[in-house]
């Protein structure tokens, strides 16, 4: 009897040490993974997101356990303080990010979005690049134009970006936008 | 000594009549038997004012010496001197030069007043300071000098020179507002259609504001239970209602924001941002991440926010709401409670006890909650 108490004991002091160990082993391996994104930042710029930008940003977030952050980017006219209220702006950013949340919440994500004032949109990046960290950018080709990033501020990105970028090539069938109702 | 009565002359833009309708509302006066004299006109070589303002005894200006020239500014010493039954004296946001008793003109105003002389003034709506940000974004022109709108909510009365867009512009154009070689610059920055219907809905808001802020004061004062009397004489003299939204430095609070916003927005109203921080603990790390991007929104908004130590919520948050005259507060959906906390009163309640009557309480759901708990 005694005999069958003891090779239980041992059973389960081998098997819970084992685990111990291999769990010990999983989380070093993974916290050394110098892949592991913890923020996702999707810029956007005038009155629409492109869906499939937004989309692929909340697959990756999904997928890697990362947080949401989409940043609105506001030209300050030059007549302006840089850092003065833009209730206009913001009136056109709101309604984005309420719909960005409510989409990122449908798939659990979380979110920490932004407005970041410049003279321009690449200086609004600029400015968010110097306070906020993240780890990947998705850049909605798309939005290049008049209202959006050019390809002189995508190369720039590229360039500047302390994380990797990630720029959606537009697809012809791509016209589906999250687009704020004052538009 | 009672103070003088104080009415104010509002106007969207330069050249819609408040320094005529102020001179002609004198003449009325001074016909009635008054003692009405002009503390200070500008009348900005309008030969339709300066016709207008004859007849009335002018209180000579003070010559003041300003580096190397010599400016022309009201003379408060000797219109207090002078003490007429009633002032008119224009812009009211005008800053004097250094060696004047004070830095603004409506601190002169409130001398002349507290002598027990009535004041006619006149002012802009861009120069009212809640409003200067919100016009400049509109106008692309901001103006360096500002009033505080206590100044419009102190006044007894506020009267809207009110013009359309079309008929100003009309003005302009026919030189009664600037001479003839400044118009085509004034109606290729400032004049145009869109800023001046901008400005002129900003202006008809303030003024219905302003009434109805002073009529419910009017109401309280009617009404006179001692409650009441108590309400009315904490409120601050505010125009209009005021916002408070109970934030915690982490990005869910972001969406009570947006919310406590937009609805400031449909109420015109003021809105402030608080986070009661627990006394003692440094703010660092992802904290101190979360109070910038706090700071930036309200920035970015144009609301304050407010940071106080506290250990008490509800304590803090009772003093915030009176000190802001606060009349809305909107707070996050509460975490449920665990153990004894179960049996503690809900946020909400203690926040309508430890208020003053009538500050409404609005909580705000938990988005993601709902989703997880679906």
């Amino acid at each position: 009897m005694i005999d069958h108490v003891l090779v239980a004991t041992a059973l389960v002091a081998g098997l819970g040490g084992g685990y111990l160990i291999a769990r010990s082993r999983l989380r070093g391996r993974r916290s050394d993974h110098p892949d592991t994104i913890h923020q996702i930042l999707l810029p956007f710029t005038g009155t629409e997101v492109s869906r499939r930008a937004l989309d692929a940003a909340l697959r990756l977030a999904r997928a890697e356990g990362a947080t949401l952050m989409p940043a609105y980017l506001a030209a300050v006219p030059k007549s302006l303080p840089l850092e003065c209220a833009i209730p206009n702006e913001a009136r056109r950013a709101m309604p984005m990010l309420e719909a960005i949340e409510q989409r990122a919440s449908a798939q659990g994500v979380g979110v920490d979005a932004r407005i970041e004032r410049g003279r321009s949109y690449r200086h609004a990046l600029e400015r968010l690049l110097e306070h906020e960290t993240f780890d990947r950018v998705v850049v909605p080709a798309s939005t290049a134009g008049a209202t959006g990033f050019s390809g002189d501020d995508l190369v720039w990105l590229l360039r500047k970006a302390p994380a990797e970028v990630l720029i959606l090539r537009p697809g012809p069938e791509d016209q589906r936008v999250i687009a704020s109702p004052s538009a | 000594m009672s103070s003088g009565r104080y009415k104010i002359f509002l106007g969207m833009a330069a050249g819609v009549g408040k320094t005529y309708r102020m001179l002609q509302e004198g003449h009325a006066e001074a016909e009635a038997g008054r003692d009405v004299v002009i503390g200070y006109l500008e009348p900005h070589k309008r030969e339709e004012t300066s016709a207008q303002a004859r007849g009335l005894e002018v209180v000579p200006r003070r010559r003041v010496a300003v580096r190397d020239v010599t400016v022309e500014e009201m003379d408060l010493p000797a219109l207090l001197a002078r003490s007429p039954d009633l002032a008119l004296i224009d812009e009211l946001a005008h800053t004097n030069p250094p060696g004047l008793t004070h830095k603004k003109r409506y601190e002169d105003i409130a001398d002349v007043l507290e002598s027990g002389i009535d004041v006619f003034s006149t002012v802009n709506v861009q120069h009212l300071e809640s409003l200067n940000d919100q016009v400049a974004e509109l106008t692309g022109v901001r103006v360096r000098e500002t009033v505080p709108d206590s100044v419009l909510g102190s006044a007894d009365e506020v009267v809207l020179i009110d013009l359309t867009p079309e008929t100003l512009i009309a003005r302009l154009r026919a030189g009664k507002v600037y001479p003839g070689e400044n118009v085509q610059a004034a109606l290729d920055n400032f004049f145009r259609i869109e800023n001046l219907a901008a400005l002129r809905e900003v202006s008809l808001r303030q003024v219905a504001e302003d009434v109805e802020s002073k009529r419910l004061f009017s109401q309280d004062e009617a009404l006179g239970t001692r409650q009441e009397e108590r309400v009315a004489a904490d409120a601050p003299k505010a125009v209009g209602e005021r916002l408070l939204a109970l934030v915690r430095p982490q990005p869910s609070s972001q969406r009570l924001v947006r919310r406590a916003w937009r609805s400031a927005q449909r109420l015109g109203t003021d809105l402030d941002l608080l986070w009661v921080k627990p006394p003692g603990k440094p703010i660092e790390g992802e904290q101190e991440r979360q109070v910038t991007a706090l700071r930036q929104l309200a920035s970015v908004l144009g609301a304050t926010l407010l940071i106080e130590e506290h250990d008490d919520l509800v304590a803090a948050v009772a003093r915030v709401v009176r000190e802001r005259g606060s009349t809305y507060i909107m707070v996050g959906e509460a975490d449920p409670p665990r153990g004894l906390a179960r049996l503690r009163e809900p946020l909400p309640q203690r926040l309508m006890r430890a208020t003053p009557p009538g500050v409404d309480v609005r909580i705000v759901a938990h988005r993601g909650r709902k989703e997880g708990e679906r």
